[in-house]
């Protein structure tokens, strides 16, 4: 094992170049066909025709500004959700019980939540079943646009629905850093009521320690394809989903319109997150002066009921979007106002099983390779940290939220550009670099908290018997970190589960998996298949999540120390 | 081959009886801390210049804060980056400055046991074990050891179950079935209970005298530095 350490020590390096290159590399991939030269489509010389043709499409400015719009609310509306509800329950058994249900919150897959919110509350939903025929007296379904409302509200509510848990959970492992039990009861132990203590005392020091997921989300929000397609306006959609379709346009010229657009959406999540940053020193000014007041109660029971009921609302719609895909999946003929579809068949389901094989073997293979890369490189860097006894680098940081703040339907373009300019031939090996590029960042944030956590003196002690640092990470550290590490993997199956763009670009549309289908049965007229689809989808990721738990319990099951650190 | 009180879970703070062990002693070599000097920065955090005789116990005492764990990390061979240190460790003629902590046959003791929680009770000794003879044999020592401690019979347990005297004890044992050329304490009775402490320290110093190792403990306690018996160097507020 002499190629122990340097094989460790070059890992981080690999990290960095798989999150950096790709990003780097597909923006340069998406600029130059941007300015006219694309020698393969024939785009042989600079110009700036693209963009004028670009700015005389037709809704322009209403795709920038619902990309604007959607992305900056469901962000805003998240964060004071997560805040409101950590304020309200801090330091109670909701929170606790919360905590253990957000890793397989986290697990459904955008698509599925997308198509299960659609299903829910649409005119002939679920929701409007359940009031029909009383009290609300309908009995044909009501007349109003859902999905696909024009102000894009249905689609700020699927963002928040997603965004809420991924918030929750990085602002959970960041209460301890900020010291935030102990602020806490030292604000309340001087006269400050539950959630003016958090706001006063708790929150200055916890919003910079989530800055950076939080700007994820509003990257995230304004650049999304999916959950546009499936909850957005459709004409004009918002601009990444419009990007998408000039990407598929049977017109290989409208390609460079494409790159043009793929920029300009680049600037809209800049312009999204410079917006947010004007605000963040607007609000610091602004609530400097009340920091210090004095004032003990503002407002708290108010606040508190807000922030239960909307925790209870999202819950309520997960819930209800659940219970309606599985209906949805088991009806053959459901009339409205009928609540239940009677009789339950399993027509949809039989029929869906000849054709769910290869999206599911696929989706399988994709997911557990991608996932299995993530793993080495991630496990690899933080060994790399103890190693080296430092911590990353504050830059080394940043590049992991690379992907995940350049819109990818920016760089992912590029690359697609770079491919074709290369002769590549699009496939499964590219469609899993590309998962990995969004798998790595969860695996290594999921990891990492666990990770720098384990006390030093375990290998101290190895040592101190004659162990090698190789013998120290497989026989000791390796062991110690079975329960987080399989929780890593499901995490990162589950992301790349959910991944539509990556698949749908890389593979040239040529690799079907589970969230493809779903997402263009979603805009079909078979809403029992595509209920079939988006539950597959949850499906997979929950098994992931039920083998994490389930195997250490099975493989360790009289090593109590292990399970439960 | 030496011969070591046998030890049994009541009371028993005198040898009672003795019996071969299966850990013999490696070497009977001095450790000597030759003129180390440990800065954080620009500022001297620590010296000391110590030979330890063979069976002899040094003990350190002084105020948390004054270097004493750094001290011992830099002698194990774990200083963290942000200190500097000079001076060289040495067992009798060997230099151990340069060598890596898994070569230098230091035992540690600290004050939790940290009996790997992934591992069995025997699995935990085996892995303190140098990888020789057969699995029979290696079984046979496991119980050997085990019996010493008045822990027979539980090589299959999950440390999870011991009490924290058995796991103090477990750890031990662990470090002296890796035949370690000299002992290093950091507060190692510190977490015990009174009666568990002084059960502990009769056990961990009659071992370290009879297998003659040169040992160096770190604590606050003035009982530990007074039941070990060797020098006492106070760090910090003397100087």
């Amino acid at each position: 094992m002499v190629f122990f350490s340097p094989t460790i020590r070059a890992l981080p390096w690999v990290a960095i170049a798989l999150l950096s290159l790709p990003v780097a590399g597909g923006l340069a991939g998406v600029l130059a066909p941007a300015l006219g030269w694309l020698p393969a489509l024939g785009g042989h010389e600079l110009t700036l025709e693209h963009w004028q043709t670009l700015a005389a499409t037709p809704g322009l400015a209403d795709m920038v500004r619902l990309s604007l719009t959607t992305g900056l609310a469901s962000a805003l509306i998240s964060l004071a959700i997560v805040m409101l509800f950590i304020g309200a329950f801090a330091e109670t058994r909701a929170l606790a019980l919360v905590r253990r249900l957000l890793s397989p919150l986290l697990a459904v897959p955008h698509a599925a939540a997308a198509i299960g919110i659609a299903f829910l509350l649409t005119p002939s939903g679920l929701a409007s079943r359940l009031i029909s025929p009383w009290p609300s007296g309908l009995d044909t379904p009501p007349d109003y646009l859902f999905p696909g409302d024009p102000w894009g509200l249905g689609l700020i509510l699927g963002l928040v629905i997603k965004e809420v848990p991924f918030l929750l959970l990085m602002s959970l492992a960041a209460l301890p850093q900020c010291q935030a039990q102990s602020r806490l009861r030292l604000a309340r132990s001087l006269g400050y009521a539950p959630l003016t203590a958090f706001a006063k005392a708790v929150l200055p020091g916890l919003y910079p320690l989530i800055r950076l997921p939080v700007y994820a989300v509003i990257a995230f929000a304004s650049a999304n394809v999916e959950v546009a397609m499936i909850l957005g306006p459709t004409t004009p959609p918002p601009l990444a989903v419009a990007v998408v379709r000039w990407i598929n346009d049977p017109d290989l010229t409208m390609r460079f319109v494409a790159s043009a657009a793929a920029l300009l959406q680049l600037g809209v999540t800049l312009a999204a997150l410079g917006l947010w940053w004007l605000g963040e020193r607007l609000v610091a000014r602004l609530t400097q002066a009340a920091l210090t007041d004095g004032r003990r109660h503002s407002g708290d029971r108010l606040w508190a009921g807000a922030g239960g009921l909307t925790t209870l609302l999202a819950v309520a719609l997960l819930g209800g979007s659940l219970v309606g895909l599985v209906l949805w999946s088991l009806a053959a003929w459901w009339p409205f106002p009928a609540t239940l579809p009677s009789p339950l068949s399993l027509h949809a389901w039989r029929g869906a099983m000849p054709g769910l094989k290869e999206p599911l073997a696929q989706t399988a293979v994709i997911g557990l390779a991608a996932t299995g890369l993530s793993l080495v490189l991630a496990i690899g860097a933080l060994e790399a940290e103890h190693l080296r006894g430092r911590g990353m680098a504050a830059w080394a940081e940043l590049v992991l939220y690379l992907p995940l703040v350049v819109p990818p339907v920016a760089f992912l373009f590029g690359l697609v550009q770079l491919q074709v300019q290369a002769g590549l031939a699009p496939g499964a090996m590219a469609v899993i670099l590309a998962h990995s590029l969004f798998v790595l960042p969860y695996v290594f944030l999921s990891l990492s908290e666990s990770y720098r956590r384990i006390d030093p003196r375990w290998a101290q002690v190895a040592a101190g018997l004659g162990h090698s640092p190789a013998s120290r990470f497989m026989r000791v550290r390796l062991p110690l970190l079975t329960v987080p590490i399989l929780t890593a993997a499901a995490v990162g199956f589950a992301v790349s589960v959910g991944q539509y763009l990556p698949t749908l670009l890389m593979s040239a549309g040529r690799l079907t998996t589970l969230t493809t289908e779903a997402v263009s049965l979603a805009s079909g007229g078979d809403r029992r298949l595509a209920a079939v689809y988006a539950l597959m989808q949850l499906l997979l990721p929950a098994l992931a999540f039920a083998l994490a738990l389930t195997l250490p319990r099975l493989l360790m099951h009289r090593r109590s120390g292990v399970l439960n650190p | 081959m030496t011969l070591l009180d046998s030890f049994t879970s009541s009371r028993a703070t005198e040898p009672r009886a003795e019996r071969p062990i299966n850990t013999e002693v490696a070497s009977n070599a001095a450790l000597i801390l030759e003129d180390i000097r440990i800065d954080q920065g620009d500022r001297p955090l620590v010296s000391l210049d110590a030979r330890i005789a063979p069976g002899e116990v040094l003990t350190l005492m002084g105020p948390s804060g004054v270097g004493k764990s750094t001290l011992l990390a830099y002698i194990a061979g774990f200083l963290a980056p942000a200190f500097r240190a000079r001076g060289r460790v040495l067992l009798d003629d060997t230099d151990l400055t340069r060598l890596a902590p898994e070569t230098r046959h230091l035992g540690l003791l600290f004050q939790d046991p940290l009996l790997f929680p992934h591992l069995s009770v025997g699995g935990n000794l085996a892995f303190g074990m140098p990888r020789e003879g057969s699995r029979r044999e290696r079984r046979r020592r496991i119980e050997a050891a085990l019996e010493e401690i008045g822990l027979a019979g539980l090589a299959k347990r999950d440390p999870e179950t011991l009490s924290g005297g058995q796991r103090s004890r477990v750890a031990l044992m662990r470090v002296l079935l890796s035949r370690p050329r000299a002992m290093l304490l950091d507060e190692p009775f510190s977490k015990l209970d009174a009666s568990l402490r002084h059960e502990m320290r009769s056990l961990v110093f009659a071992r370290v005298h009879r297998l003659g190792l040169p040992t160096l403990m770190v604590t606050h306690d003035a009982a530990d530095a007074k039941s070990a018996g060797g020098p006492v160097i106070e760090l910090g507020g003397a100087s």
